[in-house]
């Protein structure tokens, strides 16, 4: 009996380290596999990313090399999946290998697309990978004044980034003595500074107390590289001296040209976490269509549920756990106080004033991130 | 208990967006409205109060048609069509 997760991001690392310990027996007696199929040998700390951008770490901390991440009783094999065949029950590798399974995980978490808005991925920086978070570091640093516009595409990965960032681009000009120089200006998709009314409030008053300018109901249309300026639906037009996005983006590639979703998410039940119209697939992460928050958290919350329900089904019962759409987000307010929000499916998040003690909450759990990965408790 | 008004066509796509309080139901509705086609008729469904006004105040600032709006035991109904684009 095999167990195949495919994407070996926060979420596939921590349902595969949990099913080592809760499926032991059978893992030793040989009665089930649990197999990782990762497009990458390295794991990638993707929350890193923006500190790299920010010059607060370097290349070497966000990497760790995915064997050392999982449990010895866990196969990895290294191949980017081209193509799910659930009919079948088997996915296809670039490789041009075809692997077969009994139950499938999709973790195949997002990609970033830019190139969705004219003019955004030649014009913009943004942060979401290596390379670009170390083109926008290079970027800051020469940056001496002017205009800098923040804007953020649909949807959008962490839904706090926007507002993370903005906080942070701030402490540095600050620190760096020249924010008398700098117009921070900070647009937002919808009509009020964050999704979550609470979290919209609180940044509306840290906004007018740091100096921050917005501009609302603000989705990206276009950008216009020679005249340095960024057009909106809504019909305005903002310039800019250095124009940072948090762009759109979908799921796997693969999920798309095999017709599981469309735009790359996969219709997902929204408590037992399988794919609609398949028993036999479960789907974690950013990959699922679920109107929660794509973000590391989430993952975390969802693989406790699928690993819970996996065991169960591996010894003949049914599903035990639902996901109740937790999610729970850090935000950095400055270099050094922060602070949180939670909430599911039924209770909205309640605002909670930015603290030094959240501060080193989230200090402590970028520091802990890779041994959360063991899945404990 | 009302119906959803007829549209032509019927409805070509449900946002379901209980329940998110993030990204939220404006937030999903913008990406359904990406990608639908024009001429399309989109329900938004949805627990939060305030996208009773949040909804139709963003689709009359991009030109886009809000056709009704309802409740039915704390869930909006919100009727949307694509008009342009």
């Amino acid at each position: 009996m095999r167990i195949m997760i495919v994407g070996a991001g926060i979420g596939g690392t921590i349902l595969a380290n949990r099913l080592a310990r809760l499926l032991a027996p059978e893992l030793q007696r040989g009665e089930v596999d649990v197999v990782v199929l990762s497009a990458s040998p390295r794991h990638l700390y993707q929350p890193g990313l923006l500190h790299l951008a920010l010059g607060q770490t370097t290349v070497d901390a966000l990497y760790r090399d995915q064997r050392t991440l999982l449990d010895p009783r866990i196969a990895l094999l290294i191949d980017e999946v081209v193509a799910f065949a659930p009919d079948s029950k088997q996915v296809r590798g670039a490789s041009g290998n075809a692997y077969s399974y009994d139950w499938l995980v999709i973790a195949t978490g997002s990609r970033v697309t830019p190139e969705e808005v004219p003019g955004l991925a030649e014009n913009a920086h943004g942060f979401y990978t290596e390379a670009a978070a170390l083109r926008l570091a290079q970027a800051l640093q020469a940056f001496d004044g002017g205009r800098v516009v923040v804007t953020t595409g649909v949807p959008h990965k962490c839904p706090m980034a926007p507002l993370e960032l903005t906080f942070l681009l701030q402490d540095l000009f600050v620190r760096r003595g020249i924010a008398p120089r700098v117009d921070l200006l900070y647009t937002y998709p919808i009509g009020r500074l964050h999704s979550i009314e609470a979290v919209a409030e609180w940044a509306r008053i840290e906004f007018a107390r740091r100096g921050i300018r917005s501009a609302t109901y603000f989705n990206i249309a276009a950008v216009d590289g020679a005249t340095r300026t960024v057009h909106s639906e809504e019909g305005l037009s903002v310039d800019y001296d250095l124009l940072i996005a948090i762009p759109p983006h979908r799921g796997a590639d693969a999920i798309e040209r095999s017709g599981l979703g469309p735009r790359g998410w996969v219709p997902t039940h929204r408590r037992l976490l399988t794919m609609q119209g398949r028993d036999d697939v479960f789907v974690l992460g950013d990959t699922t269509n679920l109107p929660v928050s794509k973000a590391g958290s989430t993952a975390r919350f969802q693989a406790e549920v699928i690993a819970a329900n996996l065991a169960s089904r591996v010894r003949g019962g049914g599903d035990t756990h639902g996901y109740d759409g937790k999610v729970l987000c850090f935000i950095e307010t400055s270099r050094d106080r922060a602070t949180y929000a939670a909430f599911n499916y039924a209770e909205p998040p309640r605002p909670h004033a930015p603290s030094r003690a959240m501060h080193m909450a989230k200090t402590f759990y970028h520091r802990l991130y890779w041994s959360s990965l063991r899945g404990f408790p | 208990m009302q119906d959803d008004p007829p549209v032509p066509g019927g409805v070509a796509v449900v946002v379901d967006a209980r329940g998110s309080h993030c990204p939220g139901a404006l937030m999903e509705l913008i990406v359904a409205l990406k990608h639908a086609r024009r001429g399309e008729f989109l329900l938004v469904l949805a627990d939060d109060p305030g996208s009773a006004r949040e909804i139709p105040e963003w689709l009359a600032k991009v030109g886009q048609r809000h056709v009704s709006t309802r409740s039915e035991q704390g869930v909006l109904h919100i009727m949307v069509e694509k008009t342009r684009g």
